[in-house]
């Protein structure tokens, strides 16, 4: 199978990703709209490692993983915060930190 | 008219200080340590600190006429005496030393300066009774006396220039004595700032001098005036007659003198007329090997002499204020002397002559003037005198001796001097030589005038006025300046030879006169007893209307100063103004307009730009996907 379809299903799966985090309000759905992303650039490093023949992007990768699993932790005690002062996830009511 | 005899001034050699010389700096030093001592002190020498500033002065002034004795046993050629205390300022190839020359015309100064400082010294002890800053002026007056000796005493221009500094801040200090007045205040600042004009001439000539001749020194300087071009020599000539212009309140820098007057009485005979004021005259005689090089520069000096002798003559005869018209008489008498140096040989020596006389008897002037104000409750108003001959004799007598020696009626000591300036002066044309006897007339005008207001007529007191003879310890130093005034010439002339005494350090020259001299004296007189008539028939046969009459074009003029504040604000008071306004315009709206803008404009900017923190997680969002889109399009456009 061609490697660039790869590219193209990971700029798809990117895509969603980033029109989930632009139109959900659930903080949760949010959450995981972003790890869809990271891992869309996960499967376009593994692809670019395919196509260029060394294993650069492959490291990468596991270097992403580690920190979109750090990011995971924070995010999600973040949130559990927030649910547990305002009992709804919704990411536009904290909206006190402006101008 | 080419000089008959002509000696010019060979530098003299300078001898060591030895004996009694050696106390040159203690000379100095006594009046120093007493303005320290006062000043310092403060109010735990109210009690005594009057009498310690007489003490210093009186100090100076036995030691001045002891080396005057000891000079005058030395020969003639070896009368210079300099004495170097340490090495002041050393730099590169500049060298000035803290060293001090005492020569015959030093000498001269010295002991007018020590001996009517004392005698005013004394006076003021009267004068100033009831002043509560009594401390603090005697403190002034010992400054001033030190800086004034600093003055002549110097051996270079520097030091000079030292001297020239603090005569002219102790003037600023005790012309603004009473500077609760506004006016004192005031007027204060204007000697201050108009004698800053003449300072800067000083010390540009100064500057020039080193450029010119690597040093400063008088020896240095003189010596070798002869190899410097003419043109030079003119600017330092000129720049030195501008010094003097603003020290001895010539014409056009003139302006100060007459406000100075608001100062305590002692103060305006003591600075404003006997000494200070006469240190351009100094100045112009001691540097007398570079005017006579500089021909046009001592044109000039003639010129403005002349000039100033009528304007204060012109003033000395308007006002009412009797300071004031003994003030513009100062003028008239200090343009006399600048006239007198500027002739050249055939003048220093006159000029000098007129220096010490005038000194002597416009002293007594000024303190007799004082001791009939003191009576008349401080007025000043001649309108409001008269009739005081009777209720204040010796003030009377001795004002009458200073009146016949400044209007020069022989053998008062104004006679001799003024002559032989009169007589100097035909001996350079005609012209100035008439100028000068006309100007001999008002003299004899204004000062009967004066005497008359004063002494004679219907008293036209104030109501409260109780006038009455000043104590003892004014009268005794009015008594001791009227015998000055009477016999000061006579003694100068043929008893100190004041000619061969003067002729080592500025030289002497005679030349033919084109009226001979009987013919000229007998005109002077006969001059100055007509200005004496018209006077006498003018304020002495009237009745004096206690306000003053509106009098004609001439008269108002003079009663402004003959619009000399008036000039000065036209010519550079308000073009300064303008300029200043100007500036600031620009400062406020261009230099501080770009810096203000810029901020504004950052500032209205931030303003703006702060509203997209809306608190919207998901505009966040958004904005970073469009600046990742944006990128990402750049990079594809740019790869195309």
């Amino acid at each position: 199978m061609n490697p660039a379809n790869y590219v193209i299903l990971s700029a798809v799966l990117f895509s969603i990703g980033a029109i989930g985090v632009l139109v959900r309000r659930n903080a949760i759905v949010v959450f995981m709209c972003v790890e869809l992303m990271l891992n869309a650039a996960n499967l376009a490093f593994v692809a670019f490692s395919k196509i260029n023949g060394n294993l650069d992007g492959q490291v990468i990768a596991f270097f992403v993983m580690v920190v979109a699993a750090a990011e995971v932790v924070v995010g999600l005690a973040i949130i559990v915060q927030i649910f547990r002062t305002r009992r709804s996830v919704s990411i536009d009511e904290p909206n006190l930190l402006k101008y | 008219m080419s000089p008959l005899v002509l000696s010019a001034p060979a530098l003299q050699e300078i001898t060591p200080a030895t004996g009694v010389f050696s106390l040159i700096a203690v000379l100095i030093g006594l009046p120093l340590l007493g303005a320290a001592v006062l000043l310092l002190g403060g109010r735990r020498t109210n009690k005594w600190g009057p009498y310690l500033g007489v003490l210093t002065v009186a100090g100076s002034a036995v030691i001045a006429i002891i080396m005057l004795v000891k000079l005058m046993e030395l020969p003639a050629e070896s009368r210079s005496i300099g004495q170097s205390l340490y090495s002041w300022v050393f730099a590169g190839g500049f060298q000035v030393d803290l060293a001090f020359q005492l020569d015959q015309l030093s000498m001269v100064f010295v002991l007018l300066i020590t001996i009517v400082g004392t005698l005013i010294h004394i006076y003021s002890l009267g004068y100033m009774s009831h002043d509560k800053d009594k401390r603090k002026f005697f403190g002034y007056l010992n400054l001033f006396v030190a800086a004034m000796l600093i003055l002549v005493l110097a051996n270079n221009f520097l030091l000079l220039y030292v001297g020239w500094e603090g005569v002219g801040l102790a003037s600023y200090l005790l012309i603004g004595f009473w500077q609760i007045k506004p006016t004192a205040a005031a007027a204060a600042k204007k000697a201050f700032i108009i004698n800053r004009v003449g300072d800067v001439g000083l010390s540009l000539a100064i500057m020039l001098m080193f450029v010119t001749f690597g040093s400063v020194t008088f020896s240095d300087v003189f010596g070798s005036a002869s190899q410097a071009s003419e043109g030079t020599l003119t600017a330092i000539g000129l720049l030195l007659l501008l010094a003097a212009c603003g020290k001895s309140a010539q014409f056009p820098l003139q302006a100060w003198l007459l406000d100075a007057m608001e100062g305590p009485t002692p103060v305006s005979a003591l600075i404003h007329a006997a000494t200070m004021v006469t240190a351009g005259v100094y100045l112009i005689a001691r540097s007398n090997a570079i005017f006579d090089l500089a021909t046009w520069a001592a044109t000039a000096v003639v010129v403005i002499g002349t000039i100033t002798i009528f304007m204060g003559a012109t003033i000395g005869s308007a006002k009412d204020d009797i300071k004031k018209s003994l003030a513009g008489s100062t003028m008239s008498q200090i343009g006399y002397m600048v006239l007198a140096v500027g002739l050249g040989p055939i003048g220093y020596v006159f000029a000098i002559f007129h220096l010490l006389t005038h000194g002597v008897f416009k002293a007594g002037l000024f303190l007799g003037a004082g001791s009939v104000m003191h009576g008349m409750n401080d007025n000043v108003n001649m309108r409001r005198y008269g009739a005081l001959r009777g209720v204040m004799v010796i003030t009377f007598v001795t004002f009458m001796a200073g009146y016949l020696a400044i209007i020069g009626i022989p053998p008062f000591a104004g006679y001799w001097s003024k002559d032989a300036i009169v007589h100097a002066a035909f001996e350079k044309g005609t012209l100035i030589g008439v100028l000068t006897i006309i100007a001999a007339g008002i003299t004899g005008f204004y000062m009967t005038r004066m005497v008359v207001m004063t002494f004679f007529g219907k008293a036209r007191w104030e109501d409260d006025a109780h006038p009455h003879e000043s104590p003892k310890v004014m009268t005794i130093p009015l008594i001791i300046l009227g015998l000055g005034s009477t016999f000061l010439g006579l003694a100068l002339l043929f008893w100190g030879n004041i000619e061969t005494w003067l002729e080592p350090v500025v030289g002497i020259a005679e030349a033919e006169t084109a009226i001979p001299e009987a013919a000229i004296i007998a005109i002077t007189l006969a001059t100055v007893i007509a200005g004496v008539i018209v006077g006498v028939m003018m304020y002495g046969r009237r009745a004096i209307p206690v306000d003053a009459p509106r009098g004609s074009w001439l008269t108002r003029a003079a009663r402004q100063d003959l619009y000399g504040d008036a000039v000065n604000d036209t010519l550079i008071v308000r073009p300064s103004y303008y300029l200043a306004r100007v500036l600031n315009w620009f400062d406020a709206r261009a230099v501080d307009g770009f810096v203000n803008g810029t901020a504004a404009f950052v500032g209205g900017a931030s303003g703006r730009m702060r509203k997209y923190q809306s608190g919207f997680a998901r505009s966040y969002a958004l904005s970073m996907v469009g600046g990742a889109v944006i990128v990402v399009l750049a990079l594809v456009l740019v790869r195309l």
